[in-house]
């Protein structure tokens, strides 16, 4: 980006001769070329607009409908109750509300161990990556690797890596001297080692990535000045390093919470929840309820609630994490 | 302050010449790190591969190999050829035309969508510009029962519609390619216009063609993401033969929890395509994946 501006105007008057038109403010100002209007706009827009009505648009709002109305999908019925799908989240006393809360519970746990690990291990895979040396971007290509695969490749894998009796884990662990009937998948606190575990694994590179491409947007003259100025290492890292990734951090820290937030099918193929119920996370109650219960409004209701906690949760972070103004 | 500063001046040469030992002392340390991290991301990789390729009694052995004893083709065979009830082969097939078709769409669609949104004048176009983009921000577990029930009304539950369409009305190829179009030189096009060509073939003549790096990492990051995609199918798709492999997977790990070999086996089939585009293309991934961060 960033090619904005007088310098363009004056680059393309240098090559050859321009119409008075395009020097014009009002043309640079709003970006645009007189490549078309109106309803040639339109017709471009078409094609997109149609599956983003029917597949976004529609359903915001024919999901509030929905959490609006007992929508068993297996009776004929479906009479409207007005809030009572949300107010029974709020009763502790229902079945399904004790249900939510111990799914919004699960969910809370594993974003909370998660994100930490998933914020610091990639920023220091990235230091690493971003030194200067033979094979970096080989490594940093394996690191990313296991992102490409599907979390269905990732749940089955592990599945047999963690296996109380055949998995290598316990094998290697015996090894080393350590227990070696871990039940990875149906005791706490390991269902959560094993699943924050997993989830650290599959998507470090993906952070890491992201943390490189903003540590090489850093200005080298940065570095040099300080090391001028004789900062040390973790002085050039503080001073330098770190409010230069200001807006990665807050980035990463979003989007990994977000999506911490939003596991769903590590704990459905490795845990399947248990024990108990302990590991089924929000969206894995959702799904069940809304879909192999049918029970879709009051499935729908507690999408809304945590959509709501996530959106809280990004403002929050947004908030902590922004640029302050000097 | 000056003072300071001077005082540290002054040290710096015997700094520097310090620093090539440190400096191979760090890469050397860098290297052991690397290496290290290196088998850590591999080794599950490499155990699921030759998993796949054991007899059952190798594969539900306590004493783990990493190279089958007894080389076997048997758990490909079953999953390919056998089983009604698992049938990989054509979940491979239904997961190749879902993630390449929503893959093409979403271009497409976005590509025309984010050209008027960064060129064109329009009535409502920065409200509708901050719509779309805003939706990227909303949790899509919220879609999740209504895009049920619009599926149900359509008639495409339990069809590759119902993984094909929804996702491609995402709206992060509009944005990616929006930013990309907007950062675009507009003299090209300026050109076109004053040779009055059309709006359609500017774009499909002067754009299109400049914009190859970016669609290409589009239909990737897109082909992967629907490839990969394991909630919206588990719930759409129901028999055997409709399935796309994440869920195939997960039936396949149901069905039967000890033929690990065979589980492997699905999941290699999973695994290599994805993977294989991530070696050919791994630039365009990597890049598409740092640009939507630095961007977001």
């Amino acid at each position: 980006m960033g090619s904005g501006g007088p310098s363009t105007i004056e680059r393309v008057g240098g090559g050859r001769p321009l119409p008075p038109l395009i020097g014009s403010p009002r043309i640079r100002a709003r970006g645009t070329s007189s490549a078309g209007s109106g309803w040639i706009a339109y017709l471009f827009l078409a094609p997109y607009l149609t599956l983003f009505t029917v597949f976004v648009v529609v359903p915001a709002i024919y999901g509030v409908w929905v959490s609006f109305h007992s929508w068993d999908l297996l009776l004929p019925n479906k009479p409207w109750v007005g809030l009572d799908n949300y107010r029974n989240l709020f009763d502790t006393n229902s079945a399904v509300g004790d249900d939510f809360w111990n799914a919004m519970k699960a969910t809370a746990i594993f974003t909370v161990f998660s994100v930490p690990l998933l914020v610091v291990l990639p920023l220091g895979v990235a230091l690493i990556l971003n030194q200067k040396f033979r094979g970096r971007n080989f490594f940093r290509a394996v690191y990313f690797a296991p992102y490409v695969l599907g979390v269905a490749v990732i749940g089955v894998l592990w599945t047999l890596l963690l296996d109380p009796n055949i998995g290598v884990v316990n094998y290697y662990l015996e090894k080393v001297g350590a227990s070696d009937n871990i039940a990875w998948t149906t005791s706490l606190p390991w269902a959560w080692v094993a699943l924050v575990g997993v989830t650290v694994w599959w998507t470090l590179g993906y952070n890491a990535v992201i943390y490189l491409a903003g540590l090489q947007d850093i200005s080298r003259e940065l570095y040099e000045a300080a090391k001028v100025d004789g900062a040390s290492r973790w002085g050039r890292f503080r001073h330098v390093t770190l409010p230069g990734l200001r807006p990665v951090l807050v980035f990463i820290i979003t989007i990994t919470i977000l999506a911490s937030a939003n596991m769903f099918g590590q704990a459905y193929l490795i845990t399947g929840g248990a024990p108990g119920n302990e590991t089924r996370t929000a969206i894995m109650l959702i799904a069940q309820e809304g879909l192999q219960n049918f029970r879709l409004g009051s499935a729908a209701a507690m999408s809304f609630v945590l959509a709501l906690f996530l959106m809280l949760v990004s403002l929050v972070t947004f908030f902590v994490f922004r640029e302050r103004k000097v | 302050m000056a003072a300071v500063a001077d005082e540290r001046r002054s040290t710096a040469p015997s700094s520097a010449e310090r620093r090539p030992r440190r400096a191979i002392l760090t890469i050397l340390a860098s290297y052991v790190a690397l290496i290290a991290l290196t088998i850590v991301f591999v080794a599950p990789l490499v155990y699921m591969a030759s998993t796949a390729f054991k007899t059952n009694q190798e594969a539900t052995r306590i004493e783990p190999t990493w190279v089958p004893k007894e080389p076997s083709t048997a758990a490909f065979d079953a999953i390919l050829n056998r089983s009604e009830q698992t049938p990989v082969f054509r979940w491979f097939v239904n997961s190749m035309i879902a993630a390449i078709g929503q893959a093409l769409i979403v271009v497409a669609t976005a590509a025309l969508a984010a050209y008027a949104l960064a060129r064109m004048e329009f009535r409502g176009k920065r409200l509708m510009t901050v719509v779309i983009i805003s939706t990227l921000f909303v949790p899509p577990i919220i879609f999740l029962m209504p895009t049920y029930l619009i599926l149900d009304k359509l008639q495409w539950l339990d069809s590759l519609l119902a993984v094909t369409i929804p996702g491609a009305a995402g709206a992060l190829g509009v944005f990616l390619l929006r930013q990309f179009f907007v950062s675009l030189p507009k003299e090209l096009e300026e050109a076109a216009v004053l040779d009055a060509a059309s709006p359609f073939k500017i774009f499909w003549r002067v754009i299109l063609p400049l914009s190859k790096p970016a669609l290409a990492t589009l239909f990737l990051l897109a082909f992967l993401t629907n490839w990969n995609d394991f909630l919206l199918p588990l719930f759409v798709l129901f028999s055997p033969e409709a399935l796309t492999l994440p869920p195939g997977l997960g039936l396949l790990q149901g069905s039967d929890t000890t033929s690990y070999e065979i589980i492997m086996a699905g999941a290699v089939v999973a695994t290599v395509p994805a993977l294989v585009l991530f070696i050919i293309a791994q630039r365009f991934v990597i890049e598409g994946v740092s640009t939507t961060g630095i961007k977001g």
